[in-house]
C-alpha cells in the first residue's frame, strides 16, 4: 500500500462570495492515479486548481482549510516552490507561442535554475519521449510550438510539465480537445507516468476514468459524495447519487 | 429580362460596393494631395547638401543678392535627438504603467493608471509644452529653452500613448499562457518580462513606434520648449532645432529660401516617416511570421 501523496482537509474555496467548493477532504495515493469525475460545475477544475494553488492566481479568490503534500499544508509556502513540485497540465493546450518546441519543453529548465546544455538536451528529449511525442518532432524540435497540430500541442504541454520533473501532476481533462488516437496516446502516457509520478487527473469522460484511474472521487454540486478505488465505485457504488451519474440516469 | 430578387440583390450589393470604393478614394484624396504637394514643392530643393548643412540667414531673390540655399541638416539633427531622449524617458515609463496596470489589475492603482493615461491622450499638444515651459520658468530659467525640455514636453505626449498601446497589446496575451507559466513555478515578474511580455512584442514594438512618429511630427510642445535654432546639437541645455518646428517657422515667413526649405522639410519629414513605418512593419512581419512558423 502506498502512502499519501496528497490530501486535503476540510478544503472550501470561493470565486468572491461564492463557494464553489464545500469542506471537501478526499487523500490522493502516491504513485497511484486518481480521476475526479461529476458534472459540469461540480468544481473538479476548481479542486484541482487549488492543489498547486493555481486558484488564488485569480482576482477575489479564497481558500479555507489544509492542504497537505507529504504532509505539509502547501497553503504556508511559497506557491512558486508549490508549483514546482505540483505541476499541472490544462484542458486546453497553451505552449509559449513565441518559442520554439525545445524552448517549451525546457523553459522551466531554463528560467528556475542553472543547467548545463546536455542535461537540458537530455531532459528535453526524454520528456518528449515520455509524453510520446518525440518520434514526431524530433528531425524539428528548433521549429515554432505553433507548427504542430493541437494534439501535438497538448503533448508538448505535458512534455513541458514533465520536464520540471513535478512530483505530482495535475490534468485538467488533458483530452478534451483531442481526438481518440491522440486521447488514446495521452492515456497510455497516464498509465506510464503512474510510476514516476502522482498523478490526478480531471476528466468528463466515466470510460477514460475506468481505463487510466487507479481511484476515482465523485463530486457533486462541490461536495465529495463518494471516494473508492475505481472498480468498486464503477461496479458497487455506495451513494445513490453516484449510481444515478455513472449509469447516466441523472436529475 | 426578368428582374428575380437574386438579380435585384445582386445590383444592390454591386451598387454599395462601388459606393464604398467611391468613399474609400475620396479618403484618400488629402493625403494624396498633401504628398503630391510636398513632392512638386519640396522635390526640387533635395540635394545632398540640402540633408547636411544648417538652414541659411533669410534672403529674397528681388532684393539682388544671391541666395544661399542651404539646408535642414541641424533639424534632422534635432529631431533625432529629441524624438531619440524622448523615447528613452518616455518608452520605460509607459511600458512599466501599462504592465502594472494590466498584470495587476483590480488594483486602485492599476486602474488610475488606466483612465490618466486616456485623459492625456486627449490634452492638446500645445498644452504639453506649455506645461514644461511654465515648469522650468519657474524652477531653472536657464534651460527652459533647449533640447532637454523639448524632449520632455514630447515624452508628456509619448508617454500616455507607449501606455495606452502598450496596455492593449499585453492585454491580448491569454490569460492561459500566464497560467501556463504560473504552473510551471516561474516567479509572477519573470512570467510577466519573459512570457506575457514576449508574446506580445510585436504589437508593443508597433505600439512605440506609433508614439515616435507622432512625436517626430509635433511642432506645437516645442515652440516654447525645444525653441528652435539654426544651428546643430549644441548640448541638452541649448535650444535646438527639429523639422516641425522648422516647417513652422519657415512656411510663414515672407522669404523664399525658407518657404523653399520648408517644403523639402515637409517631403523628407514625410519620407521618413514613411521609411519608419516601411521598415516597422516587416519587422514585425517577419516576428509574427517566426512565431506562427511561417
Ligand atoms: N472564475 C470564476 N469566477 C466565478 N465563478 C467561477 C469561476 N470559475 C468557476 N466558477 C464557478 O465555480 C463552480 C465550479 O466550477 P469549476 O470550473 O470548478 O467546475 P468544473 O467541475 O470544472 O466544470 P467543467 O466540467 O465544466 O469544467 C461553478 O459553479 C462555476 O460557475
Ligand atoms: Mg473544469
Amino acid at each position: 500500500m502506498n502512502g499519501t501523496k496528497m490530501r486535503v482537509e476540510r478544503l472550501s474555496a470561493y470565486y468572491g462570495k461564492t463557494k464553489a467548493i464545500s469542506e471537501i477532504s478526499v487523500g490522493f495515493p502516491e504513485r497511484k492515479v486518481s480521476a475526479i469525475i461529476g458534472p459540469s460545475g461540480c468544481g473538479k477544475s476548481t479542486l484541482i486548481r487549488c492543489l498547486n494553488r493555481m486558484h488564488e492566481t485569480l482576482p477575489r479568490t479564497r481558500v479555507e482549510g489544509q492542504i497537505l503534500l507529504d504532509g505539509e499544508d502547501i497553503l504556508e509556502l511559497d506557491p512558486v516552490h508549490v508549483r514546482r513540485r505540483v505541476g499541472m497540465v490544462f484542458q486546453k493546450p497553451n505552449p509559449f507561442v513565441t518559442m520554439s518546441i525545445y524552448d517549451n519543453v525546457s523553459v522551466a529548465l531554463r528560467f528556475n535554475g542553472r543547467h548545463s546544455r546536455e542535461d537540458t538536451d537530455k531532459a528535453v528529449v526524454r520528456s518528449l519521449q515520455q509524453a510520446a511525442l518525440w518520434e514526431e518532432v524530433k528531425d524539428r524540435v528548433d521549429a515554432p510550438a505553433l507548427s504542430l497540430s493541437g494534439g501535438q500541442q497538448q503533448r508538448l504541454c505535458i512534455a513541458r510539465a514533465l520536464a520540471a520533473e513535478p512530483e505530482v501532476l495535475l490534468m485538467d481533462e488533458p483530452c478534451s480537445a483531442l481526438d481518440p488516437v491522440a486521447t488514446a496516446k495521452i492515456e497510455g502516457l497516464v498509465n506510464e507516468l503512474k510510476n514516476s509520478y502522482t498523478v490526478i487527473i480531471v476528466t468528463h469522460n466515466m470510460q477514460q476514468a475506468g481505463r487510466v484511474a487507479d481511484y476515482t472521487a465523485f463530486l457533486y454540486l462541490g461536495k465529495l459524495v463518494e471516494v473508492g478505488a475505481t472498480a468498486d465505485l464503477f461496479e458497487r457504488p455506495k451513494e445513490r447519487l453516484t449510481e444515478q451519474y455513472i449509469t447516466g440516469r441523472f436529475g | 429580362m426578368k428582374f428575380d430578387r437574386s438579380a435585384r440583390r445582386k445590383l444592390w450589393s454591386h451598387t454599395m460596393t462601388v459606393l464604398a470604393g467611391l468613399c474609400a478614394l475620396v479618403a484618400l484624396i488629402p493625403l494624396g494631395s498633401v504628398i503630391y504637394q510636398a513632392v512638386l514643392l519640396g522635390g526640387p530643393v533635395l540635394s545632398l547638401s540640402f540633408l547636411t548643412s544648417n538652414p541659411p540667414l533669410p534672403c529674397t531673390p528681388s532684393v539682388g543678392t544671391s541666395c544661399a540655399v542651404g539646408g535642414i541638416g541641424s533639424a534632422i539633427q534635432g529631431t533625432l535627438v529629441l524624438v531619440g531622449l524622448a523615447a528613452a524617458i518616455s518608452v520605460p515609463i509607459g511600458l512599466a504603467a501599462a504592465i502594472f496596470a494590466v498584470e495587476y489589475r483590480g488594483r486602485f492603482l492599476g486602474l488610475a493608471i488606466s483612465f490618466t493615461a486616456d485623459v492625456l491622450t486627449g490634452v492638446p499638444s500645445i498644452i504639453a509644452g506649455v506645461f514644461i515651459y511654465a515648469y522650468f520658468v519657474i524652477y531653472d530659467p536657464s534651460i527652459v529653452f533647449s533640447a532637454l525640455t523639448g524632449s520632455l514636453a514630447l515624452s508628456v505626449i509619448m508617454v500616455p500613448i507607449v501606455t495606452r498601446t502598450c496596455e492593449e497589446a499585453l492585454r491580448t496575451v491569454p490569460h492561459s499562457l500566464r497560467e501556463a507559466a504560473l504552473a510551471l513555478g516561474i516567479p509572477k515578474w519573470r512570467t510577466t518580462l519573459q512570457i506575457v511580455l514576449m508574446t506580445a512584442l510585436p504589437a508593443v514594438l508597433t505600439g512605440i513606434l506609433l508614439s515616435v512618429m507622432r512625436a517626430s511630427g509635433e511642432a506645437a510642445p516645442l515652440l516654447f520648449t525645444a525653441f528652435g535654432s539654426r544651428l546643430g546639437f549644441q548640448g541638452f541645455n541649448n535650444p535646438i532645432n527639429a523639422l516641425p518646428l522648422l516647417i513652422y517657422n519657415f512656411a510663414e515667413s515672407p522669404y523664399k529660401n525658407w518657404i523653399d526649405l520648408a517644403w523639402g522639410a515637409a517631403l523628407i519629414l514625410i519620407i521618413l516617416i514613411l521609411i519608419a513605418s516601411v521598415l516597422s512593419r516587416l519587422v514585425v512581419g517577419r516576428m509574427v511570421r517566426r512565431m506562427r512558423g511561417g
